[in-house]
C-alpha cells in the first residue's frame, strides 16, 4: 500500500515539474495542506508527502515549520497557519499575514517519531533540487543516511540535472544507498550500488554495507563483504595518515618549545630549567592581550595573536636577559649548579603566576582565521594546528637566517664552537650570552602563544613541555638547528605512532627508554658538533 | 683489616657526628615513651614520626652526596630509587593487612578487589614474607640503577645530559605507577597499613622503634660512605670528579667505578624509602615526581656537598623549614622561599653550610701555620 | 704470537680528518725500544693528534698503530692502552687538584686498577717505598702533603712526570714538557727525561729548539699531518723543506 502510494507520489512529482503552473501548484498544495487539519497522524503523513511532491516553492517552509512545531491548524476554518517566533500567524499556503483575528481552536499540528523520519526524507527530497549547491550536497548526504525509497525519483531527476561534480557524486551515492535498501531493485543494480558505496570509503559507507538487510541475495552479500574489507584497509591507511598528521603537529609544537633551549644550551652549555616557564609567560601574555581586547575593543580579536606574538617575544626575552644578568652570569662554568638555580627560578615564576592569575586554567580563544577544519581524503585537518606548523617552520627559517646572515648570528656560532677563541677575537662573550639567553627565552614566549591555541593555559603549562624539550635537545644534538628540527619531528611522530598501540603513557615511557638506548650510540645526539674544542 | 678501615674512616668529626646521632636515636624515643605527657620535655608521638621522616630524608641526602659530592654525578632522579624501596616495603605492609581491609580479602589488597582482579599478580608473590620484601627493597632499585648506569656510563654520558636522563627516568616511572592497571594501587598508592612484623604500625612504641632504626640507618649509611670515600676507591672517585679524562689515561675503568658507587647509592636511597613508608603510612606515585628528586639535591647543596655531615644537616634544615612554613600563615610563600633557596645557595653559598664552615676553619689554620713557617727557605725554584 | 715488528711503536698510514680537515695524513714512523725521539713541527702539524691516536682518545679513519709488535692500538680505548704501558703527559699539567702530592702519586702507582681492588686497598711497604723514590726523583718530597692546587707551575709539571713514572710505562709520551718553565727548570727537565730514558722509551713533542738540542736525540719533523724529515737536529735543521715550512731563514 505504501509502495503504490510512493509510485503515485513520484508520478505526481513528475507531473508537477512538467507543468510548473503556479495555480496548479497552489491547488495541489491546498489539497495537501488539508491533510493537516484533521489532527490524525496518518493524514499528516499523507500531508507531508503531498506537500513535498507538490513542487510548490512554499513546500520547504511548510515542512520546516512542521518540523519546528510551528505549523498550526484550525479545524473550524480548515486552514493551516505558520506561527513564527514572535507569535505572528501567517497563512501556510500564501505566506501572508492573516486577515482578522486568530481562530479560537488554533492547535499545533502534532508529529511523532515516524513522522519525523518522513519530514527528514521530505526535506531531503525538497532540498535535493535546491538552488544552492551546498544545500543539495547536504540533502544528498541526508538521503544517504536515511535511504528513503521515496527520494529515488527526485534523485534521478536531480542527477540528470546536476552540473556540479561534487554534488553529482553525492547524489549518485545517495541513489546507491537507496537502491541497496529497496526491495524492488535488481541484483545487478545492487552490486553496482555496492561498488559506488565502496568508492566512498568512509565510516558511513562501512556502516551502510555492514547493515545490509539480511534478505539480500548471495552475489550482493559477497560484493558487500569484499567492499567492507577494502574500506577497512582504506580506513586503516587513513588512520595512519591522521596519526602522521598529529605527529607533524606535535613535532611543530616540540620544535617551538625546544629550539630556544637548544640555542641556549649550544651557546652557553646551560640547561635552563625555567624554560618551560618562558613558554608559560608567553601563553599568559596572550591571555592578557585577549582580555584587554575583549574589554576595550572586541573587534580587534582576530588581530590578538598578531599583537601577542611580538609582545610575548619581548616580555619573555626581557625576562630571559634579566635571568642571565642576574643569575646565570655568576654561575658560568658550573652547568649543574645553573640547572639547580634555574629550577628554583621556575618554582618562583610558577608561584608568581599562580598568585597573580590563580591556579585554574585561563581561557584563550582561537581567532576566526584559526578556527574550523577541513577534510583531505579521509583525515580532518584543523586550522589551528596547520597555522602552528607554518609558524614553527617560519620561526625556524628566521632563526637559520639570523644565525647565518647576521653579525650576531656569527658571534653566537663562534661562541658555541670555541668560547675562548671567540673572546680573544674581540667578541664580547658576556653580551652574546645575555642576548642569546634573551633570544632563546623570547622564542619560548612565542611558543607559548602558539600553545595557548591548542592547550590549556595554566601555571603548570611549562612543566608539561620541559621534559619533552629536553629529550629533543638530547636526541637532536646541540649546536645545530637542524638537529632540533629533525629531533622534534621524529619524536613527535614516534610519540603519535606509539600512542594507539601502547596508550599515551606507555608510549611516552617507550620513547624515553628508546632515547636512553639511542644515546649509547651517539652520546651527544644526532647532529653533534665534532672537533677538539667541543670535547672540552 | 676491619680495624684499619674503622680507624681510617672515622676522624674526629665523623666520630662526633656518630655519637650525636646515636644520642638522638636513644634520646627522642626515651623522651616520648618514658617521660610523661605533662612534662615539658615530652616529645609527642607525631613529632617522633616527623623526625623519623626527616631521618629517612637525611639518608636519601647521604646517598646523593656520595655520588654528587665525591664523584660529580648529579642524579636528578634519585627519588625514583627512594620510591621503589618505599613501594617494596608498602607491598609487604599491604600483604600484612589480610582480612582487615575494607573488602576483607585475605590475599588481595583492597584496590585490586576494587579493580575486579581475581588473582594476585605474579610480581606480588612472596611479599608477605619480610625477608623477601627486605631483599626486594634493595634488589629492585639496585638492579635498575645497575642497568641504567651500565648504559649511561658506558656511553660516557656526563654532566647535564646525565642529569636530564635521570629526570626522564623518574618521570617515566611516575607515569607508569600512576596507571591503575600497573598493579601498584594507581594514583592512590598503597596505604591503610595495619602492622609491621606483627607490631601495630600506629602504636607509640612501634613509631619510636622505627625512628631509632632510621637513626641507626643514618649511622650505618654515614659509616659506609666514610669507609668508601677514605679508601683508594674514594680517591679515584674524587679524581674522576675533577678530571675524568685524566683518570682514564691513568688506566682506571671509570665506568666501573661510577657504576659501583651509583648502585650503592641507589641501594641506600631505597633503604631510606623503605623506612619512610611505615612512618608516614602511605606510598604513592607522586614520590616519583621529578620535583622531589631535585628538592633532595638542594638539601645536599644547602648542607654542603662532599661533606656527608652537610647532607644530613641540610636535609633536616630544609625539611624543618618546609614543615614550619607550610603549616603556618606563610604557606603560599613556601614555593617562593624554596625557589629563592635554590638560587641563593648556588650563588652565595656554593659550599653549603658545613662546607663553608670547614673552608673558613681551614683558612684560619693555614694562615696560622703560614705565620709559623716564616723564614723557611723554599728549596724549589721560584715560579 | 709472532711479533709484527721489532719497533716498540709503529705507525703506518694513519689518517685522521675532522670534518674534512686532515689532521693526520698518511702518517708513518717507527720508534725503537729504549729510544728517545723528539717530534717537532709547526702548529697544526698533527703532533697532539698523533698522541691522541696513540693513547686512544681519537680513533683514526685509516691506518694502523702497533705497540710492542703485538697490540693494535686503534681497537683499544684509553684505559686499555694505559694498562698496556703507555703513559702520557699533557701540555697543560693535569694533576688532581683536590688531592695531595702523595695521593696523586698513589693514584698513579702501577697497581690493580679494578674497582673491587680499590675498595680494599691498603698501602704496602713496597708501595710506600716506591712513592718515596718518586718523590725524590721529582724533588717534591718536602711538599708531599700539600694539595696539588697549591703547587707552582713547574712543580706541577714535575708532579705529572712523577705520576707518569709511577705508572711504570714502557712508552712515555711527553707533550711540551718545557712549556712555561724558566731556563733553569728547562735544563733540569731535560736531565730528568734523560734519566727516565735509561729504562723507558720516550717520545717528546716540543717547540723549544734549545730544549730539543739539549736532549740530543733523533728528531722527526711533522708537517700537515705527515713526516717531513727525520734525522739528528743538525740534519733536520739543514733540510730545505723544514727551513721553508718551520724554522725560517
Amino acid at each position: 500500500m505504501r509502495f503504490s502510494r510512493a509510485c503515485l507520489v513520484a508520478l505526481l512529482l513528475a507531473f508537477g515539474w512538467a507543468f510548473g503552473c503556479a495555480t496548479a501548484h497552489a491547488a495541489s498544495l491546498h489539497e495537501a495542506l488539508a491533510h493537516f487539519t484533521t489532527d490524525d497522524f496518518s493524514e499528516t503523513a499523507d500531508g507531508i508527502n503531498e506537500v513535498a511532491v507538490s513542487g510548490d516553492p512554499r513546500a520547504e517552509t511548510i515542512i520546516r515549520a512542521l518540523q519546528d512545531g510551528q505549523l498550526m491548524f484550525s479545524a473550524e476554518r480548515k486552514a493551516v497557519y505558520i506561527k513564527d517566533d514572535s507569535g505572528k500567524l501567517t497563512d501556510a499556503a500564501t505566506g501572508q499575514a492573516i486577515a482578522g483575528d486568530a481562530p479560537d481552536d488554533l492547535d499545533n499540528v502534532r508529529i511523532n517519531n515516524r513522522l519525523r523520519g518522513a519530514l527528514d526524507a521530505a526535506l531531503g527530497g525538497l532540498t535535493l533540487l535546491a538552488s544552492d549547491p551546498e544545500a543539495r550536497f547536504e540533502a544528498a548526504q541526508a538521503v544517504f543516511k536515511s535511504r528513503a525509497a521515496s527520494a529515488l525519483p527526485t534523485l534521478e531527476t536531480a542527477i540528470a540535472k546536476e552540473q556540479n561534480a561534487r554534488v553529482k557524486r553525492a547524489l549518485t551515492e545517495a541513489r546507491a544507498a537507496v537502491i541497496l535498501f529497496s526491495d524492488a531493485a535488481k541484483d545487478e543494480d545492487k552490486v553496482a550500488a555496492v561498488e559506488i558505496v565502496r568508492e566512498r570509503a568512509d565510516q558511513e559507507a562501512l556502516g551502510l554495507l555492514s547493515g545490509l538487510p539480511a534478505g539480500a541475495s548471495a552475489p550482493v552479500m559477497k560484493a558487500a563483504t569484499t567492499a567492507i574489507a577494502a574500506i577497512n584497509n582504506r580506513l586503516v591507511l587513513w588512520n595512519a595518515v591522521q596519526n602522521a598528521w598529529y605527529g607533524v603537529s606535535l613535532g611543530s609544537v616540540l620544535l617551538l618549545a625546544a629550539i630556544g633551549l637548544a640555542i641556549t644550551f649550544g651557546v652557553m652549555g646551560v640547561i635552563n630549567m625555567a624554560h618551560g616557564e618562558m613558554v608559560m609567560l608567553g601563553a599568559y601574555v596572550t591571555y592578557v592581550v585577549q582580555e584587554m581586547i575583549r574589554t576595550r575593543n572586541p573587534a580587534l580579536f582576530d588581530y590578538s595573536l598578531a599583537i601577542a606574538i611580538p609582545l610575548s617575544f619581548l616580555v619573555a626575552g626581557c625576562v630571559g636577559i634579566l635571568i642571565e644578568r642576574g643569575i646565570i652570569r655568576f654561575l658560568y662554568g658550573r652547568p649543574l649548579e645553573t640547572l639547580l638555580a634555574t629550577w628554583g627560578l621556575s618554582l618562583i615564576l610558577q608561584q608568581a603566576v599562580r598568585t597573580t592569575f590563580g591556579p585554574n586554567n585561563r581561557e584563550v580563544g582561537n581567532p576566526s582565521w584559526m578556527s574550523g577544519a577541513f577534510d583531505v581524503g579521509g583525515i580532518t585537518i584543523t586550522y589551528n594546528r596547520l597555522w602552528i606548523i607554518c609558524f614553527a617552520l617560519a620561526v625556524f627559517v628566521a632563526l637559520l637566517a639570523l644565525l647565518r646572515f647576521t653579525r650576531f648570528g656569527l658571534e653566537m656560532r663562534a661562541v658555541t664552537q670555541n668560547r675562548a677563541m671567540a673572546a680573544s677575537m674581540g667578541i664580547r662573550t658576556s653580551r652574546v650570552d645575555a642576548l642569546t639567553f634573551g633570544l632563546g627565552s623570547g622564542i619560548a614566549g612565542m611558543a607559548g602563544v602558539a600553545l595557548s591555541q591548542i592547550d590549556n593555559v595554566s601555571p603548570n603549562l611549562g612543566q608539561g613541555y620541559i621534559i619533552d624539550s629536553f629529550m629533543v635537545v638530547v636526541f637532536g644534538g646541540v649546536g645545530n638547528l637542524w638537529g632540533t628540527l629533525v629531533g622534534s619531528f621524529v619524536l613527535g611522530e614516534a610519540n603519535k605512532f606509539l600512542e594507539p598501540y601502547a596508550g599515551a603513557v606507555l608510549g611516552k615511557i617507550a620513547i624515553l627508554v628508546l632515547i636512553i638506548l639511542f644515546i649509547q650510540k651517539r652520546p651527544r645526539g644526532m647532529f653533534a658538533l665534532k672537533g677538539r674544542a667541543v670535547e672540552a | 683489616m676491619t680495624l684499619h678501615i674503622l680507624i681510617r674512616s672515622l676522624d674526629r668529626g665523623a666520630a662526633l657526628f656518630l655519637i650525636v646521632i646515636a644520642a638522638i636515636a636513644l634520646g627522642v624515643p626515651a623522651l616520648n615513651l618514658a617521660v610523661p605527657e605533662s612534662s615539658a620535655f615530652h616529645v609527642p608521638t607525631y613529632l617522633v614520626s616527623l623526625f623519623g621522616k626527616y631521618a629517612c630524608y637525611a639518608l636519601l641526602a647521604l646517598s646523593i652526596d656520595l655520588i654528587w659530592g665525591f664523584c660529580g654525578i648529579l642524579s636528578l632522579g634519585h627519588g625514583a630509587f627512594f620510591a621503589l624501596g618505599g613501594y617494596a616495603m608498602g607491598m609487604y605492609l599491604m600483604r600484612q593487612i589480610g582480612t582487615r581491609g575494607v573488602y576483607a580479602d585475605p590475599i588481595l589488597p583492597d584496590f585490586m578487589v576494587f579493580l575486579n582482579w581475581k588473582q594476585l599478580p605474579v610480581y606480588w608473590y612472596g611479599f608477605q614474607y619480610f625477608p623477601y620484601a627486605a631483599l626486594m627493597v634493595v634488589l629492585v632499585p639496585g638492579a635498575l640503577a645497575f642497568v641504567f648506569g651500565w648504559f649511561a656510563f658506558r656511553s660516557r654520558v656526563t654532566g647535564v645530559y646525565l642529569s636530564i636522563i635521570t629526570q626522564a627516568l623518574t618521570f617515566a616511572l611516575m607515569l607508569g605507577f600512576f596507571r591503575n592497571n600497573f598493579g601498584f594501587g594507581g594514583n592512590n598508592g598503597l596505604t591503610d597499613f595495619k602492622d609491621i612484623l606483627g607490631f601495630n604500625v600506629q602504636a607509640e612504641t612501634t613509631r619510636a622503634v622505627l625512628f631509632a632504626i632510621s637513626c641507626l640507618a643514618i649511622m650505618l649509611g654515614f659509616f659506609t660512605c666514610r669507609a668508601v670515600v677514605t679508601s683508594k676507591f674514594g680517591k679515584v672517585l674524587i679524581a674522576i670528579r675533577d678530571a675524568e679524562a685524566r683518570t682514564r689515561f691513568l688506566g682506571y675503568r671509570v665506568e666501573s667505578y661510577k657504576l659501583v658507587v651509583f648502585t650503592l647509592s641507589a641501594c641506600m636511597a631505597a633503604i631510606a624509602g623503605a623506612l619512610y613508608v611505615p612512618q608516614v603510612g602511605i606510598i604513592n606515585p607522586s614520590e616519583f615526581a621529578p620535583g622531589n628528586s631535585i628538592e633532595a639535591v638542594i638539601w645536599v647543596a644547602v648542607g654542603g656537598r662532599g661533606t656527608l655531615t652537610g647532607a644530613v644537616i641540610g636535609a633536616v634544615l630544609v625539611n624543618y623549614a618546609k614543615t614550619f612554613f607550610t603549616s603556618g600563615a606563610l604557606a603560599p610563600y613556601w614555593l617562593f622561599m624554596l625557589g629563592a633557596l635554590f638560587i641563593a645557595v648556588t650563588l652565595l653559598l656554593p659550599r653549603g653550610v658545613v662546607g663553608t664552615w670547614r673552608h673558613w676553619t681551614a683558612l684560619r689554620r693555614d694562615r696560622a701555620s703560614a705565620a709559623a713557617e716564616d723564614g723557611v727557605t723554599d728549596p724549589l725554584p721560584a715560579e | 704470537m709472532e711479533a709484527l715488528t721489532a719497533a716498540l711503536l709503529y705507525l703506518d698510514g694513519v689518517t685522521v680528518s675532522f670534518d674534512g680537515f686532515k689532521a693526520l695524513n698518511n702518517l708513518s714512523f717507527a720508534i725503537e725500544p729504549g729510544e728517545m725521539r723528539a717530534i717537532i713541527g709547526p702548529n697544526g702539524a698533527g703532533k697532539t693528534t698523533m698522541m691522541d691516536v696513540v693513547t686512544g682518545k681519537t680513533r683514526p679513519d685509516l691506518g694502523e698503530v702497533i705497540f710492542d709488535g703485538l697490540h693494535n692500538l686503534t681497537r683499544l680505548d684509553e684505559t686499555e692502552i694505559a694498562e698496556l704501558g703507555i703513559g702520557r703527559k699533557f701540555q697543560k699539567p693535569t694533576v688532581f687538584e683536590s688531592h695531595t702530592v702523595h695521593d696523586n702519586l698513589e693514584l698513579a702507582l702501577k697497581s690493580d686498577r679494578r674497582a673491587r681492588a680499590a675498595l680494599w686497598w691498603r698501602e704496602s711497604t713496597d708501595e710506600r717505598r716506591r712513592i718515596e723514590q718518586l718523590l725524590e726523583i721529582v724533588r717534591l718530597t718536602a711538599v708531599r702533603d700539600r694539595f696539588a692546587s697549591s703547587l707552582s707551575h713547574g712543580q706541577r709539571q714535575w708532579l705529572e712526570i712523577g705520576m707518569l713514572l709511577a705508572q711504570e710505562p714502557k712508552l712515555l709520551l711527553v707533550d711540551e714538557p718545557a712549556a712555561g718553565m724558566t731556563d733553569a727548570e728547562t735544563r733540569q727537565t731535560a736531565a730528568l727525561l734523560r734519566e727516565i730514558n735509561r729504562d723507558r722509551t720516550v717520545i717528546v713533542v716540543e717547540h723549544d729548539m734549545a730544549f730539543v738540542r739539549d736532549l740530543d736525540v733523533k728528531v722527526t719533523c711533522l708537517h700537515e699531518g705527515s713526516v717531513l724529515a727525520e734525522g739528528t737536529i743538525d740534519q733536520v735543521s739543514a733540510n730545505e723543506r723544514v727551513v721553508e715550512v718551520y724554522l725560517g731563514r
